[in-house]
C-alpha cells in the first residue's frame, strides 16, 4: 500500500506545503482534507485519534451532536447562522488517555472561484489525552474570490492538553471568517497558535477560551502579516471561569500596506485567575495601520490582569548597531523582523515548532 | 616608522542640525593607542560614532582616511569589514536577536572560527548570556562584557571603546582591563603591536590596567590638548577640564586660534 494519501486530483501541492501541509502519513498521525464542500480524505493512523467528516460523526455517534453550537453561538453573527444549515468539516476526537504527539493533519482548500466553503469542525481532546492539530487553510492558486466561514468548537477535558495551529494563506481576493470556540475543564491546557500570510482581502475573528475548570489554562500565539490591500480583524479571548485559571495572549502584527485591529480580551470571573496580554506591532509601510485594542475586565476582586502594547517602526538605532557588527543594512533588517517574530511558545512538540518556523520564514521572505 | 592606520582631516560633524565637532584632526599610527578625555558633552561620543559611520551623526565638513581609504561616506558595515570596531557605551537591546547570532555573524564576516566564540565567552563569564536577547535585561556591566566579547571575537585593526570602565565593578575591571589589554595587544613589546585603538574613560580607571601612547582632550567640540595620558589625568584630577585645557592652550600657543 502506498505510504502517500491519495491526492486530490485538484489539490495543488506546492499551495498545500506553503501552509505546512504534509502528506506524508508517516509525519501525522492523521489526516483530513476537504476541498470545497467534498471530504477528500480522512483516515486516522493512529489507534487513538479518530478522524473523519463532521456528516460521518454526526451519523455514527448520537452524542456528536450535543457538542453542537456550545461553544459558539449559533445565532452570534450572519456567518453563524449562514454555516448552520450547509456544512461539512471535520470531527478529531482523542481518545481518554490518548497521548499522540505526531500532529493530526487537517486541510481546508477552496477550488471553486467565488464559492462560499462553509465548515463546522468538532475537536475532542477527551480526559487526561494529548492532541496536537495543525490545520493549513489555502486557496488554489488563480482562485482570486470566495468566501471561507468555519465554525470550530473545540473541548478540551479534565487533565487534557490540545494545541492547535492554524496556518492562513489566501489569494488576494478571498474573505475569511472563523468563529471559534473553545472550552477547557479542570486543569486542561489549550494552546493556538495563528499564522496568516499572504494577500488575504479580509479576515475576521475573534476565538474564545471559557476557562471553565480549576486550573485551566489558555495561551493563544498569533502572528499576523498585513500586505497591502488587506484588512485583518483579529484577536484572542479568555474568560477566566474557573478558580485559579490562567491565560497568556500574545500577538505580533506587522503591517506592510495592510490595516490590521489586533485584539485581545481578558475577563476574570473566578478567584485566582492570572492573565496576561501582549500585544506588539511593526510598521513596515507608510500606508496600512495598526490598531492594538486590549482589554482587561474584572468581574472578581481577587485577580491579577496585566497587559502591555505597543507598536513602532523598526529603530534605526537597532539597524545601526548590528551594521556597526558587520551585518549589511538588509540583513540588519531581517534580523531584526525575525527577531519581532520569534514567540517562543512553550509546551508544544519540536515537530510543531518546526512547522511554525518554516512559516514564519515564508512571512520574512514575502516582507523582505 | 610604522604607517597610520586612522588619519581624520578637520572634521565637523552635526547632530540633529547642530554643530558638535569642528575642525578636529587626528593620527593614529599602527599600533598605537589613545586616551580620550572630555567632559560630558565635549563630542566624544560623537567622534566615535562618526568615524564608525553613525547616520545620525553627519559629517559636515572634513575628511577620515582609514587604512588610506577614505571613508567618508562608507557604510559602517563597510568599515567593520576593513577592520574597524566600537563597544558602544548604551547599545540598544533587540528583542528575539541572540547575543550568539551577532557573535556567528561577526565570526563570519571576520574569517574568525566559531570555537572562540565560546572561548571568550567563557574569558568574560558570558556563556550564560550567549543565548539571551541582546542587551536585554543586562546589567551595566553585562552591557561592557558583551561590548567587549564582540570586539574580542571581532579581533578589529581599530578597536573604539567608549567608557568601558563606566558602571563596572572592583571585580570586573581588571577582567576588563585585562581583555583590553589583550585587544589592543598592549601586552606585547611596542615593535610588535599590530592593533590600534581610541578609549574614552571619564575616570581614567581602565588606564591602571591598559596604558596608553598619548591622551587627548576633546574639549568643546575640538582637540584642545595632547599629552602624556597619565599627565593629563592628573592635571584633570586637580584642575579640573578648564584649568587642563587653559594650561594647554598656553603652552601650545599654535592651538590658541
Amino acid at each position: 500500500m502506498s505510504e502517500r494519501i491519495q491526492e486530490p486530483e485538484s489539490i495543488d501541492r506546492k499551495k498545500l506545503e506553503s501552509v505546512g501541509i504534509e502528506l506524508d502519513r508517516r509525519r501525522r498521525s492523521a489526516t483530513f482534507v476537504q476541498v470545497d464542500q467534498d471530504v477528500k480524505a480522512a483516515s486516522s493512523f493512529f489507534e487513538g485519534v479518530e478522524i473523519m467528516s463532521v456528516r460521518d460523526a454526526l451519523e455514527k455517534y448520537d452524542w456528536v451532536e450535543d457538542y453542537f453550537w456550545k461553544a459558539v453561538d449559533r445565532e452570534k453573527d450572519d456567518y453563524t447562522r449562514e454555516a448552520a444549515t450547509d456544512f461539512n468539516g471535520y470531527f478529531i476526537r482523542a481518545k481518554e488517555g490518548a497521548k499522540i504527539q505526531i500532529p493530526v493533519e487537517a486541510c481546508l482548500y477552496l477550488r471553486t472561484k467565488g464559492l462560499k466553503q462553509k465548515v463546522h469542525n468538532i475537536i475532542i481532546a477527551e480526559e487526561g489525552s494529548e492532541l496536537n492539530v495543525i490545520t493549513g487553510c489555502t486557496s488554489h492558486p488563480g482562485v482570486i474570490s470566495g468566501m471561507h466561514i468555519g465554525i470550530s468548537e473545540f473541548f478540551v477535558k479534565k487533565d487534557a492538553k490540545l494545541t492547535f495551529t492554524m496556518i492562513h494563506s489566501w489569494e488576494s481576493d478571498i474573505e475569511v471568517r472563523p468563529r471559534s470556540g473553545i472550552i477547557v475543564e479542570d486543569n486542561g491546557i489549550f494552546i493556538s497558535n495563528y499564522v496568516l500570510m499572504s494577500p488575504v482581502k479580509t479576515v475576521q475573528m475573534y476565538p474564545v477560551a471559557y476557562l471553565n475548570g480549576e486550573n485551566s489554562r489558555a495561551i493563544f500565539s498569533s502572528i499576523i502579516v498585513g500586505l497591502e490591500n488587506s484588512y485583518i480583524d483579529v484577536g484572542s479571548r479568555a474568560v477566566l471561569n474557573g478558580e485559579k485559571s490562567s491565560a497568556e495572549i500574545v500577538s505580533r502584527t506587522i503591517s506592510k500596506g495592510g490595516r490590521i485591529i489586533a485584539r485581545g480580551n481578558l475577563t476574570g470571573n473566578a478567584p485566582d485567575v492570572k492573565g496576561h496580554l501582549e500585544c506588539r506591532g511593526l510598521m513596515l509601510s507608510e500606508n496600512g495601520s495598526i490598531v492594538a485594542i486590549p482589554e482587561l475586565e474584572a468581574r472578581y476582586p481577587n485577580i491579577e490582569l496585566s497587559h502591555e502594547a505597543a507598536i513602532g517602526k523598526i529603530a534605526e538605532e537597532e539597524i545601526f548597531y548590528l551594521m556597526a557588527r558587520g551585518f549589511s543594512r538588509d540583513e540588519a533588517t531581517a534580523a531584526i523582523i525575525r527577531g519581532f517574530l520569534d514567540l517562543e511558545v512553550k509546551g508544544i512538540p519540536p515537530v510543531l515548532k518546526a512547522e511554525i518556523d518554516k512559516a514564519i520564514r515564508r512571512v520574512e521572505k514575502e516582507i523582505l | 616608522m610604522k604607517d597610520g592606520i586612522l588619519r581624520v582631516v578637520n572634521l565637523g560633524v552635526k547632530v540633529g542640525g547642530k554643530k558638535v565637532l569642528e575642525n578636529v584632526n587626528l593620527y593614529i599610527k599602527k599600533g598605537d593607542t589613545i586616551a580620550l578625555f572630555g567632559p560630558n558633552g565635549s563630542g566624544k561620543s560623537t567622534l566615535m560614532n562618526a568615524l564608525i559611520g553613525d547616520p545620525r551623526y553627519e559629517v559636515s565638513d572634513g575628511r577620515i582616511f582609514f587604512k588610506g581609504e577614505d571613508i567618508t561616506n562608507k557604510e559602517t558595515d563597510y568599515r567593520v569589514r576593513m577592520g574597524m570596531g566600537i563597544a558602544f557605551q548604551t547599545p540598544p537591546a533587540i528583542n528575539g536577536v541572540k547575543l550568539i547570532d551577532v557573535l556567528k555573524k561577526i565570526a563570519e564576516i571576520r574569517g574568525i572560527s566559531e570555537d572562540k566564540i565560546y572561548e571568550y565567552a567563557e574569558y568574560l563569564n558570558m556563556t550564560d548570556f550567549l543565548n539571551r536577547d541582546i542587551n536585554k535585561g543586562f546589567s551595566g556591566g553585562e552591557v561592557k562584557r558583551s561590548e567587549l566579547l564582540q570586539l574580542l571575537v571581532m579581533n578589529p585593526d581599530f578597536a573604539m571603546l567608549d567608557e568601558p570602565d563606566s558602571g563596572v565593578d572592583l571585580e570586573n575591571i581588571a577582567l576588563i582591563g585585562e581583555a583590553i589589554k589583550k585587544l589592543l595587544q598592549r601586552d606585547l613589546p611596542k615593535k610588535e603591536r599590530e592593533k590600534s585603538g581610541i578609549i574614552i574613560t571619564h575616570t581614567g580607571n581602565i588606564l591602571d590596567y591598559v596604558d596608553a601612547d598619548y591622551g587627548l582632550i576633546l574639549y568643546k567640540g575640538r582637540i584642545a590638548c595632547i599629552g602624556n595620558p597619565y599627565d593629563i589625568l592628573e592635571e584633570v584630577r586637580k584642575n579640573g577640564y578648564e584649568g587642563c585645557v587653559k594650561k594647554c592652550l598656553r603652552e601650545f600657543k599654535n592651538l590658541n586660534q
